[in-house]
């Protein structure tokens, strides 16, 4: 455990304990481990992370805005306004782009030009912590891939590894154009990767991932290892699909397509 | 020895302080990249590494190539490159250096480079890479070395060195086996995830690298009174001619099995560099002139008149050492990220900023090149009983 890995996850403690100094302690002797094993009272533990988006339940521009706008907000991402230096959490796309080779021209038209929420899969076989060469990128005993950004040397072999576009590379100080600085959670710093984080931070204080929450019940988070958790019982009870699942990734977030009601 | 890349005719240092203005100009640059970030180049989200990672690619191959005559001399006793060898190893020596500054002018937190060898993790490949990359480089500096300064003093080699370079011979191979790696073994990246991509790096840079190794042996010829000798060169200039078939040869396997099985994500980075894909073509031209020049060398190159003949070899070798560029240093590294991973296509090419640096720390190499070769042909000429003035 590196003296940077431990420094991030003080800064990740202490705003998710809130707790001061004596909990960042307690995370400084005992590192990462810890926070997986033993979290704060009130906080969210799984064997296994994983999401289900209902794609039935999202209609709106408004819905999937309510969606990234909160995320990108409380997570300071920045918006650069051009598309070569963008970075992003969640973001949107249509079926033919979220889910390529599975797309035939027949499909409804509604399923053709409704747009998917796409992010993270936090992978159970993550590529991106393959290649990474100083354990920067990682995975959690939960399932959560997360990266250290005071370790990341900014390589981007992890951005080349992940067939799902989920990474973003700081190519500037991102800082000056974070609209809203949200003082509770760390900013960025240029030259490293970055990305979704299953909002481990608010796990941790017992809240759901912010994007579930403003989803009006589309997006469903829980732990796959437990077979009542309502992230089981919409995978039990609905045809779902992942994103290019030949590759062997196995990713964690799911979507039900639902038919061609808009 | 070095004191000998102390004395030189004006010529000498005019080239010197040419590429020193060169590398002051990158450094201004790469001075500029540390404070704005990356985004001074033409990167972006879709396609992640450019120019700074192809060239360092490029360069391995041109690193492993010493090979070529390390194999002849030593396992095969092939007398004739005795005196050429040690350019080999010495291009080896500037080409790895300039590999490990390509990659570290890649980073975006190069200060903290060193975290590859804190936190190993053999897991990755870029791991493998840096330890390969440092062993050989370390390699070939004290075999060319030691090699060097016992032929000043017309001893022979000290005992300890056969080993290394024995050493030397899989861990070129292995260098270069390792850099295709980093791309062969990614999900999701079609036009790297083939298994003929370590075979392909291999035969290109035996193509590319001797090539060099031609051109810049008749450039000392010119400029020395250090002669390598016309029987060597014709030797390599075989090696070259192989090596380019079947470098040739690999690529159109790939060609084949893209299209012939009409796989989408296999035929979409070839349709995209050599016709455009969606519209878009920026690489087209470049990867036509690429195999333009790739035919031409093949036609000066097999056929013996030409292959014999000094002047038409000298064209067939830099018409081989730039297909190869644009190919690999260039084409290989784009046409993996196009299209990106939702199939759409974002196109890339490096700006002012980041052609400068890339030319600096080819300045650099070049610099560490003409340091090395002044040396070894100052011995040569002093222990062939020639002025050392010049
Ligand atoms: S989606 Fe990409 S970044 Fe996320 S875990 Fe999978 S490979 Fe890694
Ligand atoms: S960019 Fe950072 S996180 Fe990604 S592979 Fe390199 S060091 Fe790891
Ligand atoms: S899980 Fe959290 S970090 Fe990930 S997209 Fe949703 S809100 Fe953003």
């Amino acid at each position: 455990m590196s003296i940077d890995r431990r420094q991030f996850l003080k800064i990740a403690g202490i705003s998710a304990l809130g707790a001061g100094t004596a909990a960042a302690n307690l995370i400084w002797k005992n590192s990462l481990e810890a926070i997986q094993a033993a979290p704060a009272e009130e906080g969210l533990t799984a064997k296994k992370w994983a999401m289900v988006i209902d794609m039935r339940k999202l209609k709106t521009e408004e819905d999937y805005k309510k969606i990234t706008d909160a995320c990108h907000s409380i997570h300071n991402v920045p918006d650069f306004g051009n598309p070569k230096d963008e970075v992003k959490w969640i973001w949107t796309d249509t079926y033919e782009h979220a889910f390529p080779g599975q797309e035939n021209e027949y499909l409804p038209e509604a399923i053709k030009e409704k747009p998917f929420p796409l992010l993270c899969n936090h992978c159970e076989n993550p590529p991106c912590v393959r290649v990474c060469p100083t354990q920067a990128t990682f995975k959690r005993q939960d399932g959560i891939v997360m990266q250290d950004e005071h370790r990341c040397i900014g390589c981007r072999f992890c951005m080349a590894a992940c067939p799902f576009g989920a990474r973003s590379f700081n190519y500037r100080d991102p800082r000056p154009f974070i609209k809203e600085k949200n003082p509770e959670y760390p900013t960025r710093t240029k030259g490293v990767v970055e990305k979704c984080t299953f909002c481990t931070e608010r796990l941790v204080k017992g809240l759901m991932p912010a994007c579930a929450e403003k989803s009006n019940g589309a997006i469903a988070f829980g732990d796959l290892k437990d077979p009542n958790s309502e992230v089981r019982k919409l995978l039990s009870a609905n045809y779902t699909i992942r994103r290019k699942q030949e590759l062997g990734t196995q990713p964690s977030v799911f979507y039900i397509i639902g038919g061609s009601e808009k | 020895m070095i004191e000998k890349a102390l004395t030189g005719s004006s010529r000498y240092w005019i080239w010197i302080s040419f590429l020193l203005a060169v590398i002051g100009v990158g450094f201004i640059f790469y001075l500029k990249q540390l404070s704005y970030g990356l985004g001074i180049t033409g990167l972006s989200r879709d396609v992640s590494w450019g120019l700074y990672i192809s060239q360092f690619t490029f360069l391995v191959g041109v690193a492993a190539s010493a090979v070529m005559l390390v194999i002849p001399y030593y396992l095969h006793d092939y007398k004739k490159f005795g005196k050429i060898v040690i350019l080999g190893e010495f291009l080896a020596v500037a080409a790895v250096n300039m590999c490990l500054l390509f990659l570290l002018v890649d980073m975006g937190q190069p200060m903290r480079a060193l975290n590859i060898f804190l936190y190993p993790t053999p897991n990755s490949i870029i791991f493998w890479d840096a330890v390969a990359l440092n062993g050989y480089l370390l390699l070939n500096i004290v075999i060319g070395w030691t090699t060097l300064e016992s032929e000043r003093y017309s001893a022979p080699p000290p005992r300890w060195v056969k080993p290394l370079i024995y050493l030397s011979i899989p861990w070129a191979v292995s260098i270069h086996t390792v850099t295709a790696f980093l791309y062969a073994g990614l999900p999701g990246r079609h036009f790297w995830l083939t298994a003929v991509m370590a075979a392909r790096f291999l035969a290109s840079a035996f193509a590319g690298g001797p090539a060099l190794l031609i051109i810049l042996s008749m450039i000392v010829r010119r400029l020395s009174k250090f002669d390598p000798g016309r029987e060597p060169i014709q030797a390599i200039s075989k090696i070259v001619t192989y090596a380019m078939l079947a470098n040739v040869f690999f690529f159109l396997l790939e060609v084949f099995t893209a299209f012939y099985s009409g796989i989408p994500g296999h035929k979409h980075p070839f349709q995209y560099l050599f016709v455009g894909l969606e519209g878009h073509g920026k690489l087209v031209p470049l990867m036509w002139l690429s195999v333009i020049l790739a035919a031409a060398a093949l036609i000066l190159l097999v056929n013996p008149n030409t292959r014999k003949n000094e002047k038409t070899l000298l064209a067939a070798c830099a018409a081989v050492f730039v297909s190869l560029w644009i190919d690999k240093g260039f084409g290989l590294i784009v046409g993996g990220f196009v299209p990106n991973p939702f199939e759409r296509v974002t196109e890339y090419w490096p700006t002012l900023a980041e052609a400068l640096i890339t030319l600096g720390v080819w300045a650099i190499g070049i610099l560490i090149l003409t340091v090395l070769y002044k040396v070894a042909v100052s011995v040569r000429e002093e222990t062939a009983g020639a002025d050392t003035e010049h």
